[in-house]
C-alpha cells in the first residue's frame, strides 16, 4: 500500500518543462494603471478614437468595481499598480520573419511551434502572441484567398475596423465582470478570426500565448466571427516561464456563431502552476463566451493543467432555436494549485441542447472545483441539458468539489445532472502493474482512461500533446 | 528439467493474520502444475504473493524465479521478468481500451528487456491472430478493460491477455469458477497452444472442471496455508472421489 502511495506522489513531482525565460529587450510602459497608461497603449497601437473611448469607459467603470473573491480558493488582493500593462519585444509586429528577434523564434521552436516558413505546422495556422503582442501569424495570406481573416486583433483594428467595432464587447460587455472590465481597458493583443458565409475553414486555426516579461500582465482579447453556414476549429495553447511572483492573465474570448455555423474551440492550458510550496504561478482569470444563433453549434473543449489559480467558465448563450452548446473539460491540479472552472449554458431559444462533460483530477494538496450554471429561459421550449461531472482523487490531501446550479423557467425544458467522485484504487493500480507498467505509468494510463471522453474531442496533434502533459503533470503524484 | 520457480519455507501475513505457513513448492520449466484445495486454504494468496501484490507481507522464506530473488522485485519488474497472473476477479479500468493496455504492456516489457518497441502494424497482427483464435470480438476489444463484461467474458479476456503477453510463467487463479463449458474449452485451448518446453503454468482450482480440458503434469494439494501433498495427475481423481479429507 505504502509503495503505491509513494509511487503516486513521485509521479506528480516532475518540474514544469516550459519554465525557461527568453532574454529579449522589451518596450515597456511604466508600471501601474491610470488613464495615461491607457492612452499610451492606444496611441502605441495607433487606435481610432472609438476604441480609446471604449477603453476609457471600461476603465472608469472598473474603478467602481470590487475585486471578486467568491471562488473556491484563495488569493491575496492583487496590487494593480505593481503590474506592467504593456510590454512588447522591441522587434515585433514586423512583416517578415527575418525581422523577428531570433530569441523569440527559438522560444517558439522550443515549445514545438515553429514559425519559420519552411517548418510551419502542416495544416495549422498559428498566431503567436508573446507578452503583449502578436509576433507572427502563419498562413494568413493563403486563408485570405477564401475570404478568411486571421490576424492579430491590433491588425484587425487597422484593417477591418468596422468588424471589430460591431462585435467587440457584443458578447462580453465591459461591465460583465471585474477582470473582463480590466481587460476591456487595457487589452494589448490577441487573435481575430472572421469566417465568411458558407466557408469551411480548411485548416485548424491556433493561437499560442506566451507570457515572458517579468511582472507583466497578459490581457489578450480574441474575437471570432463566424457567418451563416461557416465552420472553423480553433486551438489555443499557453505557457509561461517559471517565476517566483504571481502573474495575472485576464483574457476575453468572444465568439459569434451565426445561423447554421459550427465552431469548435479547444484549449490546452499549461501556464506555470507555481512551485511545490505554491510560490509563483499564473492567475488565470478568463472570460470566454459565445453567442449561438439558429441551428448553430459551439463546442468548448479544454484541458487545464497549469496555472496557480484557474478561474474560468467558457459559456454558450444559446439564443437561436435549435442551437447546440457543448463543454468538455479536463482540469488537473497538483501540489497547491486551485482550479474553479466549469461552464454556463444559457438556453434562450426553442429546442436548444447542451452537453456538459467535466473531468476533474486532483492530486497533492490541490483544490479542484467544478462550478456550472444551466439556465433554461422562459422561451426555452423543449430545451435539454445533460451534465456529467466526474472527479478523481489521487492521494488523501486534495479536494474535489462540484457546484452545479440549475435554473429552469420553462416547464418543458429538461435538465439532467450526474456526478461521481472516485479514487484510483490499489486494486486498479496493482492490476495494471501486474501487466508490466510501473506505478507512474499505471496512474497515467488510468487517468487518461478517466479523461478519454474529453481527450478524444481534441484534434489529434493536440490530444497527443495533452496526454503527455497529463503524464508529466502526474509525475510524483502516486501516493 | 531446469527449475523455473522455487518457493522455500514461505510465511505470509495480511494484517496480523498468518495465511501461508512454511510453504514450499518447486516448478520446473515446461510443467503444468495444478494447485487444488478447499476454499480459504490460501491458494489465491499464494498467487498474489508470487506476483507481488503489496497487500500481502512476506514474513520469511524465499521465492526465486529463473534463479533471481523475486521478492526483491516490484510487481511490474516481476511481470516484465515473465510472471503473469490471470485474475480470479479482474479489475475494471474505465475508459482504458484493451488494445491500449496491451500495447503499453508489451512495449514496457520490450523496453525492460532492451528490445525495440512493437509498432502499430505488428501489434495489430499479433492481436488479430490471438483474438480470432480465442473468440474475442473487435467489439470486446474496443470496450474499456473489464467494464460491463460477464464473469465468463472477463476470464476469456484474461486468457487473451496471457496469450498476447506470452509470459514464461502463467498463473491461472480459479479460472473455472462460474465458467461455462465453452469458455473452459477456450482456456484449455489457450494453455495447450501456449505450452512450450520452457513455459510453465500454475492452475489454481478447487474442483476439477478445468482439469478436464488441461491435463496437469503435477498436482499439489493445499490445506490450511501450506502444501500438504504433491504428486501426479492421479491426485485429481482421488480428490474427486474422496474429497479433500482424503489428504491431510
Amino acid at each position: 500500500m505504502n509503495k503505491t502511495k509513494e509511487a503516486l506522489s513521485r509521479n506528480l513531482e516532475t518540474p514544469y518543462q516550459e519554465g525557461f525565460e527568453t532574454l529579449v529587450e522589451n518596450e515597456t510602459a511604466p508600471k501601474g494603471l491610470d488613464e495615461d497608461i491607457i492612452r499610451y497603449i492606444s496611441q502605441q497601437k495607433n487606435e481610432p478614437a472609438w476604441l480609446l473611448n471604449f477603453r476609457l469607459q471600461a476603465y472608469k467603470h472598473w474603478l467602481t468595481m470590487q475585486e471578486p473573491h467568491w471562488l473556491k480558493g484563495q488569493y491575496e488582493p492583487i496590487d494593480y499598480q505593481n503590474i506592467y500593462y504593456y510590454s512588447v519585444p522591441k522587434k515585433s509586429g514586423l512583416k517578415s520573419l527575418d525581422e523577428v528577434d531570433p530569441e523569440i523564434l527559438k522560444t517558439y521552436e522550443k515549445l514545438g511551434i515553429p514559425l519559420n516558413e519552411q517548418k510551419v505546422l502542416a495544416g495549422v495556422a498559428v498566431d503567436a502572441i508573446f507578452d503583449s503582442t502578436s509576433i507572427m501569424t502563419t498562413y494568413s495570406e493563403q486563408l485570405k484567398k477564401q475570404g478568411i481573416l486571421f490576424c492579430s486583433i491590433s491588425e484587425a483594428v487597422q484593417q477591418y475596423p468596422e468588424l471589430v467595432k460591431e462585435y467587440l464587447g457584443s458578447v462580453v460587455p465591459y461591465k460583465d465582470n471585474f477582470f473582463a472590465c480590466l481587460n476591456s481597458a487595457v487589452f494589448s493583443d490577441g487573435s481575430f478570426v472572421y469566417i465568411p458565409q458558407g466557408v469551411h475553414c480548411p485548416m485548424e486555426l491556433s493561437s499560442y500565448f506566451r507570457i515572458n516579461a517579468k511582472q507583466a500582465g497578459q490581457f489578450e482579447r480574441t474575437l471570432i466571427i463566424v457567418e451563416d453556414d461557416a465552420e472553423v476549429s480553433y486551438l489555443e495553447g499557453c505557457t509561461a516561464p517559471q517565476r517566483d511572483e504571481n502573474q495575472l492573465h485576464a483574457a476575453i474570448v468572444e465568439i459569434i456563431v451565426k445561423d447554421r455555423a459550427k465552431v469548435k474551440y479547444s484549449t490546452v492550458q499549461n501556464w506555470y502552476p507555481g512551485d511545490k510550496e505554491g510560490k509563483g504561478g499564473i492567475y488565470n482569470f478568463v472570460t470566454k463566451r459565445g453567442l449561438v444563433m439558429n441551428d448553430a453549434s459551439l463546442s468548448w473543449t479544454q484541458v487545464e493543467t497549469g496555472s496557480a489559480i484557474t478561474w474560468k467558465y467558457p459559456s454558450c448563450i444559446l439564443k437561436g432555436d435549435n442551437a447546440v452548446g457543448e463543454f468538455y473539460s479536463v482540469a488537473m491540479t497538483n501540489n497547491l494549485q486551485q482550479s474553479d472552472t466549469g461552464t454556463k449554458m444559457i438556453h434562450l431559444g426553442r429546442n436548444t441542447k447542451s452537453t456538459i462533460i467535466s473531468k476533474g483530477i486532483s492530486a497533492g494538496q490541490s483544490s479542484n472545483t467544478y462550478r456550472g450554471l444551466v439556465h433554461m429561459g422562459i422561451g426555452a421550449e423543449n430545451a435539454k441539458n445533460v451534465s456529467k461531472c466526474d472527479s478523481l482523487l489521487i492521494g488523501d490531501k486534495c479536494g474535489a468539489h462540484t457546484i452545479p446550479v440549475m435554473k429552469c423557467a420553462n416547464p418543458t425544458a429538461v435538465v439532467e445532472h450526474e456526478a461521481t467522485t472516485s479514487k484510483i484504487s490499489a486494486d486498479q493500480l496493482f492490476y495494471v502493474q501486474q501487466r508490466g507498467l510501473t506505478s507512474e505509468e499505471a496512474v497515467a494510463l488510468i487517468v487518461n482512461g478517466f479523461c478519454r471522453e474529453v481527450m478524444q474531442r481534441l484534434p489529434l496533434e493536440f490530444a497527443i500533446e495533452a496526454q503527455k502533459l497529463i503524464g508529466i503533470q502526474l509525475e510524483g503524484s502516486v501516493g | 528439467m531446469a527449475e523455473l520457480l522455487k518457493i522455500e519455507h514461505l510465511n505470509v501475513k495480511v494484517g496480523n493474520k498468518e495465511i501461508l505457513k512454511d510453504l514450499s513448492l518447486s516448478i520446473p520449466e515446461g510443467q503444468i502444475h495444478a494447485i487444488m484445495g478447499p476454499n480459504g486454504c490460501g491458494k489465491s494468496t499464494l498467487s498474489k504473493v508470487i506476483v507481488g501484490d503489496p497487500a500481502y507481507v512476506v514474513t520469511s522464506g524465499s521465492i526465486t524465479f529463473k534463479g533471481k530473488d523475486l521478492l526483491k522485485m516490484s510487481a511490474d519488474e516481476r511481470a516484465n521478468e515473465g510472471v503473469f497472473l490471470a485474475f480470479q476477479h479482474p479489475v475494471e479500468l474505465p475508459g482504458v481500451g484493451m488494445a491500449l493496455l496491451l500495447k503499453t504492456a508489451i512495449n514496457a516489457k520490450r523496453k525492460y528487456l532492451g528490445q525495440e518497441a512493437m509498432d502499430a502494424v505488428q501489434f495489430m497482427k499479433h492481436m488479430k491472430i490471438r483474438a480470432t483464435a480465442l473468440g474475442i470480438t473487435d467489439e470486446m476489444l474496443k470496450r474499456p478493460v473489464n467494464v460491463g463484461f460477464s464473469g465468463g467474458e472477463q476470464k476469456r479476456l484474461e486468457t487473451f491477455q496471457m496469450a498476447m503477453l506470452e509470459p514464461d510463467f502463467c498463473i491461472l487463479d480459479e479460472m473455472d469458477s462460474g465458467l461455462d463449458v465453452d469458455a473452459l474449452k477456450v482456456v484449455g485451448k489457450a494453455v495447450s497452444v501456449m505450452r512450450e518446453a520452457k513455459r510453465s503454468f500454475i492452475i489454481i482450482t478447487h474442483h476439477d472442471d478445468l482439469l478436464k480440458y488441461v491435463k496437469p503434469d503435477a498436482v499439489s494439494i493445499m490445506r490450511r496455508g501450506t502444501v500438504v501433498k504433491t504428486g501426479g495427475p492421479e491426485l485429481v481423481k482421488l480428490i474427486e472421489e474422496q474429497g479433500y479429507d482424503a489428504i491431510g
